[in-house]
């Protein structure tokens, strides 16, 4: 199949970023997106020219590390899948593919269609964690945990950190991404003492790295590769007022 | 105090006013709708009310007092909020494109400004009665005796102009509007969403906006008709 490319180009950080238009001809339908990008990047470097720079790493849908915004969509336009996993069957001969990085503040383009998305680990590491002693594994029935419980736990934890969230928000907004962090830990017995000092400082983490503020769109949970629900934005907005009232009556 | 200054700075602090007082405002408009749809029986029955309404001395301060600081607080977390976002994406995508978010949610700022620029107009028209001056010498006597302004006369009088008449109907276009996503939205804010309401939450807020909307367009049409006169 035939393609039209219309790919960003950034030098680095501080330069001014546009456009560019490559054919992508011949292109295998039983590619994945990426291995397409491998592809012209292959002819770019053969025809002396710099390759198109884009994040990967397990190319199995869930590190996270992949990361472009097609024709205006995170990820493109299949749902429940990451760009390494989007086949190019997915699309018809003579299409035309608008291929962005992720667009946010807190994400800075680094070069082409990469971004630095070290703020959602300084969110990690305000909140992300729980603070137990490790060591040996303790006996599994020792803390017994609600299978529904459980489950709300792991559809959390299936959060990949990748940033389609942000990008797809009308408002570049981390909501969904710090309430499926929050909410993972928050519903777990583990989690659950610290509960009210992880949801403030991840909050606060996250307005301090400068994303944007949820409007109730749900635009993020409609690109998430692992379909988390924004019930968790719910949960993490009930959890902040409760922390925050706490705080403030009893200090 | 430090404490909720941090709060009401915080990005979910600001939605919590913005629901919060959305769903004050919210309350008040249905109320007003119902106090309104007295236009339809005798003319005395929505006279006496008004005439209720302007008696309560303090009691109609402290209401007016709250609203207006409500009123000021949605807008207040609105603008706020906004600038925050646009902030938040300085560079906008060359290809945009929306999955899911409804009309009504992409343009809450531009229907909540005209509704903010209706809702001045409105008072100066009907509260202040500095549109038409007229409105200040209509009185009427109930059947009583208690001499009482003469709302219904104003509306009838107000409403039997085309132009006013069709501004009230994309006024209260627009605030069912932007009512149809802030009715769903509150619940959402606040944590009181989740996916086994969505849906309900979801056709109530559109039967909300359609019902609140007809309720509103029903005056002006009815008095432009001649059934209310």
């Amino acid at each position: 199949m035939d393609l039209k490319l219309r790919v960003w180009r950034q030098k680095n950080r501080d330069a001014e970023g546009r456009l560019v238009e490559y054919d992508a001809k011949d292109i295998d339908p039983e590619m994945s997106f990426l291995e397409m990008l491998d592809v012209i990047n292959e002819r770019l470097v053969a025809a002396g020219d710099d390759p198109i720079a884009f994040d990967h790493d397990c190319r199995e849908g869930i590190c996270g590390a992949c990361s472009a915004t097609i024709n205006g969509i995170p990820h493109g336009p299949q749902r429940a899948t990451t760009v390494c996993q989007l086949h190019m069957r997915h699309f018809k001969d003579g299409d035309v593919l608008t291929i962005e990085p992720f667009r946010a503040k807190a994400f800075p383009v680094v070069r082409d269609l990469v971004v630095d998305r070290s703020a959602f680990d300084r969110i990690i590491e305000a909140g992300g964690f729980v603070s137990v002693r490790t060591g040996s594994a303790p006996e599994a029935n020792t803390l017994p945990v609600p299978k529904q419980d459980a489950d709300w736990a792991m559809d959390a934890a299936s959060c990949i950190g990748c940033g389609a969230c942000v990008a797809a928000c009308k408002n570049a907004s981390a909501m969904l991404f710090v309430a499926a962090k929050a909410g993972h830990l928050n519903t777990l017995p583990q989690g659950k003492p610290e509960k009210d000092r992880r949801v403030l400082s991840m909050v606060a983490a996250m307005d301090e790295a400068g994303f944007g503020n949820c409007t109730n769109q749900y635009e993020c949970s409609a690109v998430c590769p692992k379909s988390i629900s924004e019930d968790f934005i719910a949960q993490l907005n009930r959890d902040y007022l409760k922390a925050s009232l706490k705080k403030c009556l009893m200090g | 105090m430090q404490n909720f200054a941090r709060l009401f700075r915080s990005s979910l602090g600001k939605k919590y006013v913005m629901a919060v007082s959305g769903l004050i405002l919210l309350l008040f408009v249905i109320g007003h709708l119902v106090g309104n749809l007295q236009i339809f029986a005798h003319p005395d029955v929505i006279n006496a009310y008004a005439h209720f309404l302007q008696n309560l001395g303090p009691g109609l301060w402290a209401v007016r007092l709250i609203l207006l600081i409500t009123l000021v607080a949605h807008v207040w977390a609105a603008v706020e909020l906004t600038l925050e976002n646009k902030r938040a994406r300085p560079e906008t995508y060359r290809q945009d494109d929306t999955i899911q978010a409804s009309y009504a949610s992409r343009t809450m700022r531009i229907s909540g400004f005209i509704v903010l620029a209706f809702l001045i107009f409105h008072l100066a028209h009907y509260t202040l009665q500095v549109v038409d001056t007229e409105y200040q010498e209509m009185y009427t006597t109930l059947a009583d005796g208690t001499e009482v302004h003469d709302v219904h006369a104003m509306m009838v009088k107000g409403f039997q102009s085309v132009w006013i008449s069709l501004f009230y109907l994309v006024g209260v276009g627009l605030l069912s509007w932007h009512l149809r996503h802030g009715f769903a939205s509150m619940f959402q804010s606040i944590g009181l969403r989740n996916a086994t309401i969505a849906q309900t939450l979801e056709k109530t807020a559109i039967g909300f906006a359609i019902i609140y909307f007809l309720g509103n367009a029903l005056i002006p049409i009815a008095v432009l008709a001649g059934w209310v006169s």
